[in-house]
């Protein structure tokens, strides 16, 4: 899939008024098939970028153009059917505790599935062996039958990555993908992702903590700082001093390991009260 | 004593919290005088002389239980007929409470999804809301009522206040724990372009299973009861055949069919812990 950004700012709707947009003016073009990195530090705006993308977040300027449409200017339920063609994969795996792996990783191939054969993959799992495909590459493959609520948190993680591998969609929005993993599966999850989007010619957007991973397995990468673009570039032309005034304040992040993860959505839940 | 401490005491600074707290305490009682006052609070009226002697008297009455052959089969015939009425109005009320559940829903909103929902999708939620307020608002009891005189003297007047009264609150309670659930699956299935009865099955209904199962159970084990004060307005079952036991002031009739009562509500409760503990 094809993307273009043209002067887009974005702000979380639950945000203060007096907040300034979480991205601002931002002009990127990514085309067809290919791979791009996401970094910067914690709040500079990765995850409100590919939440834009994933026309999960509509932009309070400028316009975003998939594949030469403007999204927003459908009706919704096109717009559903356009974020069929979208995987959003967000930093904490999107997993109930009580489903099966099997159900957790299939779950991919809903926005292709009639509601009917859905609700037959819930009796008895349809595509069970591309499940059990999908997790090998993370190297899961004998968890399928397992709950979710039995896993680690880095065995969580790759399962909502292995979910991206079953869906048909045409672009991968990977949201912190390695925040739960040691190197080796690192290593081992990044691979399989830039290979899974590249042998369906799926363009692939990852924002990224690990500076280093994003240099070593992505062609092209896009630097943000404080919300705006500070550096659009090839690997090969990321110099240290680049990063340096990247991380500017945070240089622990650079080094360090990716901080907590902040989801956007933080909206306090409602207590319950049961009328009992 | 005071010589294994190194340092001398502060003097004693004002709890900062103390005044609000007293204000609370006076503000509570204040609050509460004219309701007793209103509902003719005077518990000491129990225990005098009079009327101790006639509540020993009617307690007294209920022992020993009735256990005459004839008499228990009656018994059991008319707790299954409870049992029946009570499951029936569950089951209508689902019927009721599913539908106007999945429609108020506001983690199922796909327009809500970005922010503020559509003016359209709010203003059907805001619909289903009211009917749900309507449906249980009105007391199970007058439902009854009113469905004696159009059905009839029987259980199917019982079944359908029930299901009413019941559906009502389902629906409310539902949508009440889907929405303070962890809703993350469930918004990352939309954003992934799902349907919305897709995001139910595989996010939002797996997320909340054990909860709306005990609850679901919990009002089975209300129907019951309440299919007991149904029978007094003639909607059949055991509260029937009590009312008639209470009108002959046969004490032991009543304590049998309590017992029964008893019974079945353990029963809910073993049912519901066996649920939830299978789910967890």
């Amino acid at each position: 899939m094809k993307i273009a950004l043209n002067g887009v700012s974005a702000r979380h709707p639950a945000a203060k008024p007096d907040a300034p947009d979480a991205i601002r003016d931002l002009s990127v073009e990514i085309a067809n098939g290919e791979q791009v990195a996401i970094i910067g530090a914690s709040g500079s705006g990765k995850t409100t970028l590919l939440h834009v993308l994933a026309c999960a977040l509509k932009p309070t300027r400028g316009s975003l153009q998939l594949n030469g449409a403007d999204p927003w200017s459908q009706s919704t339920s096109d717009l559903q059917r356009t974020r069929g063609k979208l995987f959003l994969a967000p930093q904490v795996p999107p997993l109930p505790p009580r489903q099966r792996v099997v159900t957790a990783v299939l779950a991919g191939r809903l926005p292709n599935q009639s509601l009917i054969a859905s609700l037959r993959s819930l009796f008895y799992p349809s595509g069970i062996g591309l499940a059990e495909a999908a997790l090998a590459r993370f190297d899961l493959a004998e968890k399928l039958f397992e709950r979710v609520d039995r896993l680690s948190g880095g065995e969580r993680q790759r399962v909502g990555l292995a979910r991206s591998l079953v869906s048909d969609a045409s672009l991968f929005l990977v949201d912190e993908p390695l925040s739960a993993l040691d190197p080796t599966r690192s290593t081992q999850a990044i691979s399989s992702l830039t290979n899974g989007a590249k042998e369906r010619g799926a363009t692939l957007v990852c924002t990224l903590h690990q500076v280093d991973t994003a240099l070593a397995s992505f062609p092209r990468i896009i630097g943000l700082r404080e919300g705006l673009l500070a550096f659009d570039l090839p690997a090969t032309r990321v110099t240290d001093e680049l990063l340096r005034s990247l991380y500017a304040n945070k240089l622990d992040e650079l080094t360090g390991a990716a901080p907590a993860h902040e989801d956007l959505a933080q909206t306090p839940l409602p207590a319950v009260m049961h009328c009992r | 004593m005071s010589d294994a401490v190194a340092f001398a005491a502060l003097p004693d600074r004002r709890d900062p919290a103390w005044r609000i707290r007293v204000f609370w305490f006076v503000a509570a009682i204040v609050i509460a005088w004219p309701m007793f006052v209103a509902t003719e609070f005077k518990p000491w009226v129990l225990v005098e002389g009079s009327a101790l002697k006639s509540t020993l008297k009617f307690a007294g009455d209920f022992f020993p239980p009735k256990i005459e052959g004839s008499f228990l089969s009656m018994v059991a015939r008319e707790t299954w007929r409870t049992v029946a009425i009570a499951t029936a109005g569950i089951a209508l009320a689902l019927l009721i409470a599913i539908p106007l559940t999945l429609i108020s829903v506001r983690v199922l909103s796909i327009s809500g999804l970005t922010g503020r929902m559509n003016a359209m999708p709010a203003a059907i939620r805001y619909a289903v809301r009211a009917l749900l307020i309507v449906l249980r608002s009105v007391p199970e009891l007058i439902w009854a009522l009113v469905f004696v005189r159009v059905v009839g003297l029987g259980p199917t007047a019982g079944v359908l206040a029930i299901a009413l009264t019941y559906g009502g609150m389902l629906g409310k309670v539902y949508a009440e724990i889907l929405e303070s659930g962890e809703p993350h699956a469930t918004t990352s299935l939309l954003r992934n372009g799902s349907g919305r009865l897709q995001a139910f099955f595989y996010g939002l209904l797996p997320q909340n299973a054990a909860e709306i199962t005990s609850y679901t159970v919990y009002r089975w084990e209300c129907a019951i009861r309440s299919s007991a004060v149904l029978g007094f307005v003639g909607a059949g079952g055991l509260g029937q055949q009590m009312d008639t036991s209470m009108k002959m002031f046969n004490g032991s009739e009543v304590a049998t069919m309590l017992l029964v009562f008893m019974a079945l509500v353990w029963l809910a409760d073993y049912a519901s812990a066996w649920l939830r503990r299978s789910l967890a």
